[in-house]
């Protein structure tokens, strides 16, 4: 086999991951090494690969990057609530550098049925009903970092919803890069089960401290039984030195609502990819996206949303807010299958740039083998409309506070889906005061 | 309190106000008249400080200040204000915080303490009923799917909670139904006082039977080439402007 030296420390890495790892049990040490094997094998994707034409992991790729060495002891509860949007009252697991930490976790009774903890002790344990959902992915699609993530399965977050139970109260996972001394990574793994006509809020935050680079590889397989009502949310505030590379798997049932918000505030360079299998009637999916770049900040979104049974819908709106010399990249792939009849589909994604040196790419890709379906898609690259900053300035507002007052406006209607009030009251907050900054 | 001399703007390339003298006194209301073309927006846009209005000549003194060289946030600062012909849309900002923070950053410069949120809510309040506004309007995203009544209206409540030494009112009247047309004039009127001028700029006589100013001027081609009172506009109601360009032409 072919080790080219890009994939070489994380192979390393593997070798000194699985030696502490002794009482894994055999299958998981299987398919950790399926999945480095597979990793190795498809390398490092660069940017001749066209799902990564347009971002580059060359700084992933030239830093050595060491796992968790307990970085976690140099940091207190507070550190983490004001940049991950939490505070004390909220239930929320918490990992620093990939490692479950039961100091800063706090779940205060959930519900008979509810679990909510870490990955690892689902792992260990002997129940094997939940395997089909960690393999699936690693193998199926051809995924470097998916791949990455699997060989290094360990930690992360469990939850489970029970049938027919609704929670009240969200949960937070909250995940901490904390680059101390050195460069470090971590590759957490969760799994959401929502079993049939469950529903829960739950929101994944991924932050970044100190001034070393991080990378965070993280993979979330959501289950969406039939009937269930997810309303899930991924809050991006790594550190401007923060490499975030996020899968989001989501298998979605009969008559089962999904919905992902995914809300990018900082970060180096994020890549997210999305993919929704539709995989039943009359299911349903909703992506909303806000990202706010600034600096040379990279963020690039994939989504792919896959009808595969008849009447399901989908609706995706995501919009960017770029400055300095930023470059986002929105790649949309909407494929419906030849049974997937009354497809409704209907994607957007927006654009307005501060800076004439901000970079968009965007592109639909609509792949469509069913004939009786509803499929649209539309983007735009704008600035600030000039007779609305005139507005402004002629009631006394100067040209910063206009242009932070309409760029907030820009992103207010996905502030306003958020369904978690207190969340929706601190992102707005958040970008209120973040434009001001930004332009003072 | 504004006092215009020998104004020239061009546009692109093409001179639209081509001479423009004008003075006006504290708590004087001057109406501008004038057919489609003779340069009445720009004027308005030219005192406002709008972009892509290159002013050629003249000068233009506010309260012993060069207006021109004052961004359209310091006029707005300094108490001028525009009610706009074409209020614009502003998507995901309510008229309540736009008006706030406008308000509070004229009172910043000021010197004044910024007003808080029930503050302000209790100024607002009082100037709604000015102009029979109601309060889920405010609500709403900043003109956004209002119809073009209630736009107008909302900019003569701004004008009243902005409070301003200066109100320039650019074709208030347009697309009004009598109905609004009167509540506008009624909440313009109610603002009339003897420290705070206004000019109104229309291309109709019908508002100035509501709004009565004390002077009114005629803005043909670029210049003012008839000033008088109000008799004027009923003059000018009768006749049209056809007898105007006759006598501009041949004073030529």
């Amino acid at each position: 086999m072919m080790v080219n030296s890009r994939t070489q420390q994380f192979l390393s890495a593997f070798e000194r991951f699985q030696q502490k790892s002794a009482t894994t049990p055999e299958w998981l040490k299987n398919l950790r090494r399926t999945a480095i094997d597979s990793f190795v094998q498809l390398g490092l994707p660069t940017t001749r690969h066209e799902d990564w034409r347009y971002t580059s992991v060359e700084p992933i790729a030239s830093t050595n990057f060491a796992a968790a060495n307990g970085e976690a002891k140099l940091l207190r509860a507070e550190d983490l609530y004001g940049p991950s949007f939490t505070d004390p009252a909220y239930n929320r697991i918490v990992f620093v550098n990939g490692v479950f930490c039961p100091q800063f976790s706090s779940i205060r009774e959930l519900p008979a049925g509810v679990q909510a903890k870490n990955l690892s002790a689902v792992l260990t344990a002997n129940d094997s009903s939940l395997r089909p959902h960690l393999t699936q992915n690693s193998v199926s699609r051809e995924q470097p970092f998916v791949a990455l993530n699997t060989a290094f399965a360990a930690e992360g977050a469990f939850i489970s919803i029970p049938k027919g139970l609704a929670l009240d109260e969200p949960i937070y996972l909250v995940f901490c890069s904390f680059g101390s001394g050195n460069p470090v990574m971590s590759h957490p793994r969760n799994l959401i089960v929502f079993e049939a006509g469950s529903q829960a809020r739950i929101v994944e935050a991924y932050i970044g401290l100190g001034d070393q680079p991080t990378l965070t590889n993280v993979v979330t397989e959501v289950v969406g039984g039939a009937g269930s009502v997810i309303d899930h949310y991924r809050l991006q505030n790594e550190s401007s030195s923060g490499y975030l590379i996020a899968a989001l798997e989501a298998d979605v049932g009969r008559d089962c609502s999904f919905t992902a918000h995914s809300v990018t505030l900082n970060g180096a360079l994020i890549r997210n990819d999305i993919h929704v299998l539709l995989n039943g009637e009359g299911s349903e999916c909703v992506l909303n996206g806000l990202y706010l770049l600034a600096d040379k900040q990279h963020v690039d979104n994939h989504t792919e949303i896959e009808h595969a049974k008849p009447r399901a819908t989908s609706q995706e709106l995501y919009k960017g807010i770029l400055s300095g010399a930023a470059h986002a990249v929105f790649n949309g792939k909407i494929l419906v299958h030849k049974d997937a009849q009354k497809t409704d589909a209907r994607q957007t994604n927006k654009n307005l740039l501060l800076s004439e040196h901000a970079v968009v790419n965007t592109k639909p890709q609509l792949e469509i083998h069913a004939d009786d379906v509803k499929c649209s898609h539309g983007s735009t690259i704008g600035q600030l409309d000039k007779d609305a900053l005139f507005y402004l300035r002629s009631r006394g507002l100067d040209r910063a506070e206009a242009q932070s007052l309409l760029s907030y406006a820009f992103a207010s209607d996905l502030v306003g889906r958020v369904r978690i009030a207190p969340l929706r009251a601190r992102l707005d907050d958040y970008l209120l005061t973040k434009f001001k900054r930004s332009q003072s | 309190m504004l006092e215009i001399r020998n104004l020239r703007a061009t546009v692109g390339e093409q001179e639209i106000l081509r001479g423009i003298n004008l003075s006006v006194g504290a708590g004087e209301v001057h109406g501008i008249m004038g057919p489609n073309g003779s340069g009445k927006s720009t004027l308005a846009h030219v005192l406002s400080g709008r972009e892509n209005y290159r002013v050629t000549d003249g000068e233009i003194l506010y309260n012993g200040k060069n207006l021109l060289e004052m961004s359209p946030e310091e006029r707005a600062r300094e108490g001028i204000f525009l009610a706009f012909q074409y209020p614009v849309e502003i998507p995901g900002v309510s008229t309540t915080y736009f008006l706030k923070a406008a308000l509070n950053a004229v009172r910043k410069h000021q010197g004044l303490d910024e007003l808080d949120a029930m503050e302000f809510l209790s100024l607002i309040k009082d100037k709604m009923k000015l102009v029979e506004m109601d309060q889920a309007l405010l609500n709403r995203p900043l003109n956004e799917g209002f119809s073009g009544g209630e736009k107008k209206r909302n900019e003569i409540l701004q004008m009243a909670v902005m409070d301003p030494k200066l109100a320039i009112l650019d074709e208030t009247d347009s697309g009004l139904d009598i109905d609004a047309l009167r509540i506008v004039a009624g909440g313009v009127n109610a603002l009339r006082k003897k420290d705070r001028a206004m000019i109104v700029i229309t291309h109709y006589q019908r508002l100035l039977n509501y709004i009565v100013p004390d002077y009114i001027h005629v803005l043909y081609d670029g210049r003012i080439v008839k000033s008088g009172t109000k008799e004027l506009a009923l003059e000018l109601e009768v006749k049209g402007y056809d007898w105007i360009k006759a006598e501009a032409a041949a004073a030529q």
